[in-house]
């Protein structure tokens, strides 16, 4: 087993965690409300989603839910430009 | 200025938000014969597997009804008179308009059999289907399920999660054999299978057996005899063109519109489900039944409405859904009819394409990943993406742009090419230049 990917796919999740943000792609979206249903502090998800904006809550965990849940894959996380990773 | 909007789903609503983008005071009265409103019907798929309640359903509060400063009215409308700009309705109230859209959807064919007017058969057309389903569930030992459709498969899966046992018939050798390959079809059958479904190919209803008016069993045309409490039929849909057609609008499948979605009468217009709307690429008139394009058209009709001259392009075929648990996302030509020239290749899950800069994290906690793709001479014309869906935007880019891929067609068409890292890089170069 190769250890390094492993690790590799770890950082990958906390990248997302950390420095990511939850972005809607609002063609797939069809305001069915699981995304909204599942937020842990009842971000209005689906609202942004069907908008095409950002979750730019502050209030946003972050925690994946929205993301994992949505049944037609419109939310994905996106690096924020707050903070560059790569730099 | 008068507007009214006749059906409050995806196109309705857009439309009155198109509206009011240009006129703030204009007049709107929109008219559904729903009680319900405005909700979520791809939703209900999801209602019927218990992930969400019934109130999740609906996208707008009163306060969002109230920014809009829309009339509603809860009625059926009986008539249009275009020569008068007037709507009938039930109530035998007269509504004036100076513009009217037409977006009153579509509904679910039904079969005519003996039996089918017996209480325990279904369809999934609204909310009250839903919920007459989700009643008849929580008693029912078995259930047959016909059709080869998505939303057939909605009513499958709710009912597994409903626990009942499941037949499921389909006409062909194959799921949606129309849309997927061999393959894609198999995945799908396999999980079915695996949560108890029994699949039955080569098999179509002829008669409900019935007692006291209720559903007891089903006959095939093979004459085989099953046992069932319930019958759900999803084979396909018909756009609810009737207002139009009895007033004289000129329809065929729906309500014929040109490319700024007016009728044959130029202050009433029509979007979404019911609209057949001019395709200039292929040169005919087209239905599509999708929530996101509804809303587009319902857009583009508002403003229009309102006095803009906005013209609707029929986007590449593009849609997502759910398929055995499995986010599946459909882009382009696939299927059957694709020209024979074209080449489609396909790949699992063994290729290292779940990292691209541009996407940190898409779904991608699935047990099958499938990626197909077909190459055309210097573009991808059109894909398949099950399960992990970290380069189905990528793709839907590829493909609606028409990306030049010439470059990487020959190590695409190599055996055993890695498809999903060549997407990546054509995606990465793409962005680049």
């Amino acid at each position: 087993m190769d250890f390094r990917g492993l690790f590799k796919e770890e950082a990958t999740k906390r990248q997302a965690l950390t420095a990511g943000h939850v972005v809607p792609d609002s063609s797939r979206c069809v305001e069915c409300g699981i995304c909204s249903y599942n937020c842990p502090i009842n971000i209005d998800v689906r609202r942004h989603a069907w908008r095409g904006e950002s979750i730019n809550d502050s209030h946003c965990l972050t925690c994946g839910e929205c993301v994992a849940r949505c049944p037609r894959g419109v939310l994905q996380f996106e690096r924020t430009e707050l903070f560059p990773l790569n730099e | 200025m008068n507007y009214v909007v006749i059906g409050s789903g995806a196109a309705g609503i857009a439309a009155v938000e198109g509206i009011r983008r240009i006129d703030p005071s204009g007049k709107i009265h929109l008219i559904s014969d729903e009680p319900e409103g405005y909700y979520s019907r791809p939703g209900l798929a999801y209602f019927l597997t218990g992930e969400l309640v019934e109130r999740q359903l609906y996208p707008f509060t009163e306060a969002d009804f109230q920014r809009l400063d829309v009339e509603r009215v809860g009625e059926r409308v009986l008539r249009l008179h275009p020569e008068s700009h007037k709507i009938e309705l039930q109530n035998g109230e007269a509504i004036p308009y100076n513009r009217l859209l037409v977006a009153t959807g579509a509904r679910a064919a039904t079969l005519n059999l003996p039996g089918s007017d017996a209480l325990g058969v279904v369809k999934l057309d609204n909310i009250l289907d839903a919920r007459i389903i989700i009643k008849i569930a929580r008693k029912a030992r078995r259930a047959i399920v016909v059709g080869g459709g998505i939303t057939a498969l909605e009513i499958v899966e709710g009912l597994v999660a409903r626990k009942v046992k499941v037949h499921y018939f389909l006409r062909g050798d194959r799921y949606w054999s129309n849309v997927l390959d061999e393959t894609e079809s198999r995945v799908v059958e396999n999980r079915l299978q695996e949560e108890g479904v029994k699949i039955h190919y080569h098999t179509e209803l002829a008669e409900i057996l019935t007692k006291r008016g209720r559903v007891a069993a089903v006959r095939t045309r093979d004459g085989h005899e099953i046992k069932s409490d319930m019958v759900a039929v999803a084979v396909g849909i018909r756009p609810h063109k009737e207002l139009a057609a009895d007033c004289g609008i000129q329809t065929d499948r729906g309500i014929i519109v040109n490319e700024r979605l007016q009728t044959s009468e130029p202050d009433i217009y029509a979007a979404g489900d019911v609209a057949q709307v001019y395709d200039p690429v292929s040169g005919s008139y087209v239905l599509d039944s999708l929530w996101g394009l509804a809303r587009n058209q319902g857009t583009v009709a508002g403003l229009n409405m309102a006095g803009e001259n906005h013209t609707y392009r029929k986007p590449v075929p593009f849609n997502v859904t759910r398929l055995a648990n499995l986010t599946t996302t459909i882009i382009g030509t696939v299927g059957k009819g694709v020209d024979k020239d074209l080449v489609g290749i396909a790949r699992g899950d063994s290729e290292t394409w779940r990292q691209l800069p541009e996407a940190i994290a898409a779904q991608s906690d699935f047990d099958v990943n499938r990626l197909r793709v077909l190459v055309g001479q210097h573009t991808l014309v059109g894909a398949v993406v099950m399960g992990d869906q970290t380069l189905s935007r990528p793709l839907q880019h590829l493909v609606a742009r028409k990306v030049d891929i010439t470059a990487y067609r020959e190590g695409l068409l190599q055996p055993g090419a890695p498809i999903g890292d060549l997407v990546a890089d054509m995606w990465t170069s793409c962005q680049k230049s």
